[in-house]
């Protein structure tokens, strides 16, 4: 209930933050919504010296897309602001499905897409939807800017591919060659429960066929699991009742779930198929029909 | 003159706002966190990381060093003042502080008093303990096993982890019994490990005055007077010397019935020091270390008769209770009330065994929300009863309606030998069937089942024994469990009434104001009700195990009875009548035959102080000390309907039906308030709040991302039913108590659902509680799911 | 003011990193100085003295704790105090003008939407929040706005009623 000491700065722009870390070191923490790391300082499990809290630096809380229908989400933007979005409405239907189901309506006033994706908890939920839908991180540090792959940004359970002296800027979602669809179910025991099982599936679709498949596993895996199998059985046709079993089949042989009090390993294998399935058979409804 | 309006006055069966609500709202309620004291320090609790593990040594010497510590408190230095072990409230004893070994993953090891609770922390963090790790008992089967290590081995000659075996009823009978029937049906439950979990969680300021030397705490407490008795024991303090003080209760449940280490440090603290010290539980805290609830195997069987009679019950069980024998019951009872299991039914004979067992968890066994362990009872009746008619092909509510006690028979003798009051059991179950629309779901679950859909009905019925209780049978710790009210009429009429209970959310400055106004004609508005300050209430014994209104609530119309027999004679004397002469109506005497010849109450208290008769003891005040004739049985009816999905295991509340016959029922709204409060306690039980432990003891559970309180958004609603009013016969107003019934009783009717649902698997039971994943086990696997959800199994 | 440490040698008292902050809480503006640790529930409770922002857990799961920060609710144990700075915070205090209630407040005395008080601001406030946006909710609007928010007594039927009947009473004011 009580955080250790640390220094505190809450820097005005992102190069001061960057020289701040830079000087830091390993001990320095960013802060944005800090729905996850307040928590982890309250409990004492984790204990930065010092906090650099981005939450002054203006500019940073947009979601945006660009002409050609690149998403821009940048650090500061809430998941409400996702939540009541009505860009995410209209064109990002895996992420609109997402956005009401992290956390709480309260604790989604504060906290951040970004800031989740870099806390990289294998029970967070953004992670599976960004990697879904092959969208990316665009990091800022002393030496630049740079986009790491949401695949490739989460290294491991709370572990992510940001050098110390490095503040994930903005995550990036790529504009659609196709028609969108797709949607995240997320199997909780109660609103604010992280994931038993999470399952986003993004998809993309030209005259009726699978241009682009992601599929991604929330909470069956030591991080977020790309099931690029399962997405793999998926394209170059139309969504059929088998290449939706062999992509059910094959995110479930992906899963590395671990049997818990929350659920058997058998079990949370069968949930992914389970939602794969229902996932795409809701969608191939629509498939065509998203706008 | 026409008689009052008891609705208008507020008096019984008036839906009156709360009184307490008019602080809460604006923010202004007076909870321990809230209090500031002048040189107030704060102390903060290092807990044990591990289960089971001998203490090598503590060094505290870097704790010390942190600016703003103040004090730091080992074991060894409580043992130093004969404080590092306390009393249990079961005869037991408990550590205060570690000083051998720590039993229970969150044990007190030592605590810290600083400034303020940051730097208390800080220094916590700073003490090293050395552990040397012990081998770990997690179920009674692993302390009952052959070459298990000896948890209590600090009482010298303890050779092994029982800590009772207890008996009841006629085993002999029932053995012949179970020899005749035509059919006997088994069934092994667990109710798991849960945690009563009020919001705000446990704290105290101690408060030694050395100017005075008085000791004042300022507590979460709901029985301040036997705090204060177990204070004066376990401190050697002189009893007149110790005032506690109970304010505002952010919820209780059973949690804050027993004592806990922190408010003895917290004590400690403060008379080495001289000065406040506040100490106040955390969540993890409060979930590992504080009063757990249930955690109870049982075996049970019925034998029954082909035509569905039930010839007898027998039951064994076996009980968790943690590291320290600290249940809050009874004394003369070593599994509490578990034996009112089946009170409902003509039963003619039962027998019961029971065993406990010491392991390696947090001590407790509270009543969480019932009356000493009911709501097992009532559980694994439901459960059983439910099986019952599964296993004899008849229908759950028609087994039921064979085997209810009828209307005529009460009292009626229960086969392990309480005796149940009064009760309309067999109009209730129409009520609610009829509610539910039950021929309907009937239909409408068949036509479902051809679609593949599982639909399924739960029927839960239960009476469960309140009010505890008589001097004869109900003791803690040797004190009687009577209860109390103190009333004192202002010469203008208003009214100021004290009572030995103390409320958590229950309404008591609403409620008691209006028996008073139901007894003596004064406007509720103009009674005053004061609780939890030992210094002026009357001796009590706090509220829990729903005693409020059948004892303290009993107490308070005996007090204000006694005020009406002296007003009386007040009246007789401002009428120059005899008092043989005088008729009451409420709020007022007039003479017989003349009922405009009258005074009001407010006219004989004025007299009281200013017009008294020769010899009459001036004032208006009272004092009552209430011991039931008997514990009151209101009676429920749960009907549950929810729709399970076979693909994923995730079940669905349709609708729920409450019927509930608590007798009369002083404010209905407030009645209704606790009725969905328990419901829902009900529904989190059987379907996510569990604690559980891994094989190192590790608890899961110990904070609100895993020990799981439903949110609005998942609990369903309610569909309340009040038609159905028995009276208990000896209870001065007809009042019989109803806080905790439908946390009792409901956990059944949900399970029973889910297991209606599923009925062709052949599957028998599902634990609670029932995740997702243990359903759809069930389901797929077509067999039983027992025992605590693992913590992890490859 | 002044605090004094006993001497313990090595470590000074001094070294405490002390910030200033600006904010406005309840309309009122303050000055305060602040470890950065301080969490905002703290500040509020201990350094402003509103004890009516409750706190319930460690995990930021109950909501007792909840204050809007800039008309948003929010959890204000998983804030630090140095957050606040320019911020402007509304506590349940702050939900009743000098003369009247917030019908909120009426409306859970009216239906009985509390027990033991200790969830009921953050419910209050979170409640607020929904219908600053939404005045004409449903009951499942209202459960889904209030599912950050943990009540042990009553159900939560009952606060459901409470906020419809303060959503009716506040349109029915602006209507006149």
């Amino acid at each position: 209930m009580y955080p250790s000491r640390f220094r505190y700065e809450a820097p005005r722009s992102l190069e001061e933050a960057i020289r701040l870390l830079h000087e830091g070191g390993d001990e320095a923490k960013i802060m944005a919504g800090g729905q996850s790391l307040v928590p982890l300082m309250k409990l004492r499990f984790a204990s930065p010296e010092l906090i650099v809290d981005i939450n002054n630096v203006p500019g940073l809380d947009y979601h945006r897309a660009d002409p050609d229908g690149t998403l821009r989400v940048g650090a500061l933007c809430r998941h409400a602001d996702l939540e009541r979005s009505d860009l995410l409405k209209q064109a990002q239907p895996t992420m609109a499905a997402a956005a009401p189901l992290i956390a709480d309506p309260l604790v989604r006033n504060r906290g951040t897409l970004v800031g989740s994706l870099c806390h990289a908890d294998p029970q967070g939920d953004w992670a599976s939807v960004v990697v879904a839908l092959g969208g990316s991180v665009v990091a800022r540090g002393p030496g630049g800017r740079r986009a790491i792959p949401a695949a490739e940004f989460v290294t491991g359970p709370f572990e992510n591919a940001l050098a110390h002296d490095e503040i994930a800027v903005e995550a990036v979602i790529p504009a659609p060659v196709g028609t969108r669809s797709g949607g995240y179910l997320k199997l909780e025991r109660r609103v604010g429960d992280f994931a038993t099982v999470g399952v986003a599936v993004a998809l993309e679709t030209s005259d009726g066929s699978v241009t682009r498949a992601g599929i991604a596993l929330t909470g069956v895996g030591g991080s977020t699991i790309a099931a690029t199998q399962a997405a793999a059985a998926l394209m170059g046709g139309p969504l059929t009742p088998e290449s939706i079993e062999r992509a059910a089949e094959a995110a479930a042989e992906a899963a590395q779930p671990r049997s818990d009090h929350r659920g058997s390993a058998e079990y949370k294998r069968h949930m992914v198929r389970t939602f794969v399935v229902r996932l795409l058979s809701r969608d191939g409804a629509s498939v065509g029909k998203a706008a | 003159m026409t008689a009052l309006d008891e609705i208008k006055i507020g008096g019984l069966g008036a839906s009156r706002k709360r009184v307490e609500d008019s602080r809460f709202i604006r923010g202004r309620g007076n909870y321990t966190d809230d209090i500031v004291l002048p040189g107030m320090l704060h102390m903060e609790i290092l807990r044990s990381p591990l289960a089971h593990a001998r203490i090598v040594s503590i060094d505290t010497s870097k704790a010390w060093q942190i600016p703003g510590v103040h004090l730091v408190l080992t074991g060894e230095m409580m043992a130093t003042r004969n404080l590092a072990w306390m009393p249990t409230l079961s005869y037991d004893t408990q550590a205060v502080l570690a000083t051998d070994k720590v039993r229970f993953q969150g044990q007190e090891v030592a605590c810290v008093i600083a400034d303020d609770p940051y730097i208390a922390k800080d220094a916590c963090e700073a003490i090293e303990v050395e552990y040397e790790p012990l081998p770990v008992i997690v179920n009674p089967e692993q302390a009952l096993a052959e070459a298990a290590p000896i948890i209590r081995d600090d009482k010298t000659g303890t050779t092994s982890n029982v800590i009772f075996n207890w008996e009841v009823g006629d085993a002999a009978g029932t053995e012949s019994a179970f020899a005749r029937a035509d059919k006997i049906s088994r069934l092994r439950l667990h109710y798991p490990r849960s945690h009563p979990s009020p919001i705000e969680c446990c704290g105290s300021i101690a408060d030694f005055n050395r100017a005075t030397s008085k000791l004042t705490v300022y507590m979460t407490t709901q029985a301040p007077h036997i705090i204060r008795a177990a204070v004066a024991l376990v401190a050697e303090l002189p009893e007149h010397m110790i005032r506690i003080v109970s304010p505002d209760i952010g919820g209780g449940f059973g949690n804050k019935v027993p004592v806990y280490p922190g408010y003895v440090c917290s004590i400690l603290a403060s008379i080495l020091l001289e000065r406040p010290v506040k100490w106040i539980e955390d969540k993890t805290g409060n979930l590992i270390s504080t009063g757990f609830a249930r955690d109870i195997y049982l075996d049970g069987e019925l034998a029954l008769r082909e035509d569905g009679k039930i010839l007898a019950v027998r039951m064994h069980v076996d009980s968790d209770h943690g590291a320290f024998f600290s249940d809050a019951q009874p004394s003369k009872f070593k599994i509490g009330l578990l034996h009112s299991t089946f009170a409902c039914y003509d039963v003619p004979v039962g027998h019961i065994t029971a065993r406990g067992t010491y392991t390696n968890k947090a001590p407790g066994g509270v009543a969480y929300r019932c009356s000493f362990r009911v709501t097992e009872a009532m559980f694994f009746q439901e459960r059983m009863i439910h099986q019952a008619a599964i296993d004899l092909g008849m229908d759950a509510a028609e087994f039921r309606r064979i085997n209810l006690v009828p209307d005529d028979a009460f009292p009626y003798r229960t086969p392990f030998g309480f005796l149940t009051d009064s009760g309309q059991y067999g109009k209730c179950l129409d009520v609610g069937l009829k509610a539910i629309g039950y021929e309907d779901f009937r239909k409408q679950q068949a036509q479902a089942k051809a679609n593949g859909r599982l639909l399924g009905l739960g029927i839960s019925t239960m009476t469960e024994p309140l009010g505890a209780g008589n001097s004869r049978e109900y003791d803690i710790l040797g004190i009687k469990m009577f209860d109390s009210a103190e009333l004192k009429i202002h010469m203008t009429g208003k009214a100021l009434l004290r009572t030995g209970s103390k409320s958590q959310g229950q309404g008591h400055e609403t409620t008691w104001a209006q028996i008073v106004a139901h007894e003596l004609g004064i406007p509720a508005e103009d009674v005053v009700v004061e609780e939890g300050d030992t210094d002026t209430a009357p001796f009590g014994m706090g509220t829990y195990a729903s005693r409020s209104t059948p004892v303290a609530g009993a107490a308070v119309a005996m007090v204000s009875r006694k005020i009406r027999a002296k007003a009386r004679k007040l009246a007789a004397h401002l009428l120059e009548v005899s008092e043989e002469d005088l008729e009451w109506e409420l709020g007022r005497f007039y003479v017989r035959g003349a009922a405009d010849r009258g005074v009001t109450i407010t006219e004989c208290a004025l007299a009281a102080y200013t017009n008294m008769p020769d010899g009459m003891e001036p004032g208006l005040e009272n004092t009552a000390y209430y011991d039931p004739p008997n514990l009151t049985w209101p009676f429920a009816v749960y009907i549950v309907t929810v729709e399970v999905d076979p693909a994923t295991g995730v079940w669905d509340v349709l609708n729920m039906v409450a019927v509930d016959d608590c007798g009369v029922r002083i404010n209905p709204m407030i009645v209704e308030g606790q009725i969905m409060g328990g419901l829902t306690e009900a529904y989190a039980m059987a379907n996510m709040q569990f604690i559980t432990f891994d094989a190192e003891g590790n608890c899961v559970g110990a904070n609100y991302m895993d020990y799981l309180l439903p949110t609005a958004w998942e609990t369903p609603g309610y569909e309340l039913h009040s038609e159905v009013v028995t009276p208990s016969p000896h209870h001065p107003i007809g009042a019989k108590g109803i806080g905790e019934c439908a946390a009792v009783g409901g956990p059944a009717a949900f399970v029973n659902a889910v297991m209606d649902a599923i009925t062709d698997t052949g599957v028998r039971n599902i634990d609670m509680p029932l995740l997702p994943d243990r359903v759809w086990e069930a389901i797929t696997k077509r067999r039983d799911v027992s025992g605590a959800p693992p913590v992890r199994t490859d | 003011m002044t605090t004094v440490y006993d001497d313990v040698g090595d470590q000074a008292a001094g070294d405490v990193p002390m910030r200033r902050i600006a904010f406005t809480i309840n309309g009122a503006r303050k000055i305060a100085e602040v470890e950065p640790r301080l969490l905002l529930a703290h500040l509020i409770r201990r350094g402003v003295g509103l004890t009516g922002t409750h706190m319930g857990c460690d995990t930021t799961n109950c909501g007792a704790c909840t204050v809007l920060v800039d008309g948003k609710p929010i959890k204000s144990c998983t804030m630090l105090a140095v957050q606040a700075d320019g911020h402007e915070i509304t506590t349940v205090e702050g939900l009743a003008s000098a003369s009247e209630l917030h019908p909120l407040q009426e409306g859970f005395r009216a239906e009985h939407g509390l027990q033991c008080g200790f969830c009921t601001p953050g419910m209050m406030l979170a409640a607020k929040a929904l219908l600053d946006v939404n005045p004409d909710p449903t009951e499942e609007d209202v459960r889904w706005a209030l599912s950050g928010n943990l009540c042990r007594c009553t159900g939560y039927q009952n606060i459901v009623k409470s906020v419809l009947w303060a959503a009716a009473k506040l349109r029915s004011q602006s209507a006149g």
